[in-house]
Order: C-alpha cells, then sequence, then structure tokens
C-alpha cells in the first residue's frame, strides 16, 4: 500500500475538464490523519498502521481509548482504522494528509452503501417478477419457485430470496483522482463512490 | 463557508475564466434568458487540432439545475428535422449566447411545442 487515508462523503456536483467536458465528480474530505499505532510483525503478528481521523473533545472518549491515545501522545479522535501493509515508514504522531494523492492516480473507495432495508427480489436480485395479467392477482413481484421437491428436499445455499439489501460494506476500485485541494483538505473524485453523504470513507492506493 | 459550496463556487469560477481565457476580448457574459426565448448558442467544434465557432438557434424549451449544474434545452428545425440539445450552461464549450426573440409563454416547460406546426408556435410563443 503506497497511500491511505479516512475520509468524509460531502457530496456530488460536476466538474469541467481542460477539454470543456462535463463530468461527475464526488467531492470527500479527507484527512488530515494522526498515526495512532504501528503494529510490526514482531510484536502483533502482522504489519500494519493505525490512524484516526476527526479531532473530538477529550471527555468524548471512553477510558480504554483515552489511555490508547493517551500512550501514543496524540489528540482524540473519532474514528479510528488499521491500514495493513503501508510502505513508507511511519511513527506515531506522523500525519498523514491529503497530499499522499495526486492528479491521475487510480484508488480503491471502502465505505458503507446505503441501507434499503429488507426488500423482495424484484429490487434486490432484478427478478422479473409474474404476470401482471391472465387472472394473476397476488403475484406480481414474487420470485416464483424456489426449488424442486423430493430431492433435494432443501434449498440450495445462496438461494437469491427477499431480506436486507446494502448498507454493508462496498468498495469500488480504480476510480480516479481529478483534483486534490490540499489547503482545504478535499479531494475530488470522477464518479461516484459508495455511500450516503457523511459517510466514512478509506482511500486507498495500491 | 460549506466546503460543498466551496468547490461548486470554484468550478463555476474556473469555468467562467476558461472561457475568459480562450476568448480574451471577446467574452461575452451569459444573458438572463427563459425558456420560450430563440437564442443563439455559439458552439465550440473541435476537429482535430482546429476550433472554430458553430452557431445553434433555436428556442429554448426548458431550463433545470441550479448553479454549476444549470441545463438548458434548445430545439430547432434543421432540413425538415427537428434537433434538440442540451448544454451545461456553464459549460466552456459555449462561447456565446445571444437572445434573438424573447417570448411570452405561461410554463417553465415548452416540451408540448414538439409536435406543433412553426405558426402554432408563433401563436404560443407571442
Amino acid at each position: 500500500m503506497k497511500a491511505a487515508i479516512l475520509g468524509k462523503k460531502l457530496g456530488m456536483t460536476s466538474y469541467f475538464t481542460d477539454d470543456g467536458i462535463q463530468i461527475p465528480c464526488t467531492v470527500i474530505e479527507a484527512g488530515p490523519c494522526t498515526v495512532v499505532q504501528v503494529k510490526t510483525n514482531e510484536k502483533e503478528g502482522y504489519n500494519a498502521i493505525q490512524i484516526g481521523f476527526e479531532e473530538i473533545a477529550e471527555k468524548k472518549v471512553n477510558n480504554p481509548l483515552k489511555g490508547h491515545f493517551e500512550k501514543a501522545g496524540v489528540k482524540p479522535t473519532r474514528y479510528l482504522k488499521e491500514f495493513r501493509d503501508f510502505n513508507a515508514d511511519l511513527s506515531i504522531g506522523e500525519v498523514l494528509s491529503v497530499k499522499q494523492f495526486e492528479t491521475g492516480d487510480k484508488v480503491k473507495i471502502t465505505s458503507k452503501s446505503k441501507g434499503r432495508g429488507f426488500q423482495g427480489v424484484v429490487k434486490r436480485h432484478h427478478f422479473g417478477g409474474g404476470k401482471a395479467s391472465h387472472g394473476q392477482s397476488s403475484k406480481k413481484r414474487h420470485g416464483g419457485s424456489v426449488g424442486a421437491s423430493s430431492y433435494p428436499s432443501r434449498i440450495f445455499k445462496g438461494k437469491k430470496m427477499p431480506g436486507q439489501m446494502s448498507g454493508k460494506k462496498a468498495s469500488i476500485q480504480n476510480i480516479e483522482i481529478i483534483e486534490v485541494l490540499p489547503e482545504q483538505n478535499l479531494i475530488l473524485i470522477k464518479g461516484s463512490v459508495p455511500g450516503a453523504p457523511n459517510t466514512i470513507l478509506e482511500i486507498i492506493k495500491r | 463557508m460549506n466546503k460543498m459550496t466551496l468547490v461548486k463556487n470554484m468550478i463555476a469560477e474556473r469555468a467562467i475564466e476558461a472561457r475568459k481565457q480562450k476568448d480574451g476580448d471577446n467574452f461575452a457574459k451569459i444573458p438572463d434568458f427563459k425558456a420560450g426565448d430563440t437564442a443563439i448558442v455559439a458552439v465550440r467544434v473541435v476537429e482535430g487540432e482546429k476550433e472554430r465557432i458553430q452557431n445553434f438557434k433555436g428556442i429554448v424549451l426548458s431550463r433545470r439545475g441550479d448553479g454549476i449544474n444549470q441545463t438548458f434545452l434548445i430545439r430547432k428545425i434543421s432540413n425538415g428535422v427537428g434537433v434538440e440539445r442540451i448544454f451545461p450552461l456553464y459549460s466552456p464549450m459555449i462561447q456565446s449566447i445571444k437572445i434573438f426573440r424573447e417570448g411570452r409563454t405561461r410554463r417553465a416547460k415548452l416540451y408540448y411545442l414538439r409536435g406543433m406546426s412553426d405558426r402554432k408556435i408563433r401563436q404560443k410563443l407571442s
């Protein structure tokens, strides 16, 4: 991993390229993130760094976390996240900013997608649903049969059925950075990223 | 200021700046126009290395969006075929917009003009 940072989705807008072409753009407020812990192969069994994002008042963290921050000698933060196998040699207290990234970089963004609640098969798995006419009244958005009878006498694992849709971890890979604004701690991304505004995002460059 | 607004303003300013740089003294402010107006849009057309201006004259059917996301829909009849184009209002590809004739309308969206004859449209816009 070459670069990593935590950020917050602010929203989307349009962007005009130098050629005058209008493209969609997501605005992300990212960093500055402080390194809170450095994990090593010898001590923890793997290499990783733990970074914190968005400073908060000391009274807002619980005692175990307070101890953790005090040990590192950094200010308490709202979010903590670990990134494995970071290339650069970093020590505790160092600050990661959006300057790690530049225009044209391809990054991976991971976040929690917008939750859609308990959904039926038509919305969740793009099933066709039943017939709208010919005497059908109650099967318009049903999935139909879920399997055969005496053999196999069960429903196969992974059968697509109604259930909770989205609201879980989702990633988008190789998404392009169109601009970095270091003074405002902002990154502009081409296209969309998972999640609603104010969702916390992990931005990773490999 | 809200950071999202800041970025939107920055993009808008930059789009105007890009037009100023391209046109120099010929820079024309985008006028206040509305649906129903007949407008001439001077569009930059890039052909290989060269860039030239092409005019698109027609009736503005609608305007939508706000801030940097604003677009307008403009329709003309070309060789008997209806042609519609949607332009982003802030696009640097637009050199200028001139209002050719103002139209008087009661509606913001004039999609109903599509099937109408010239004579009927003239009646509707006067």
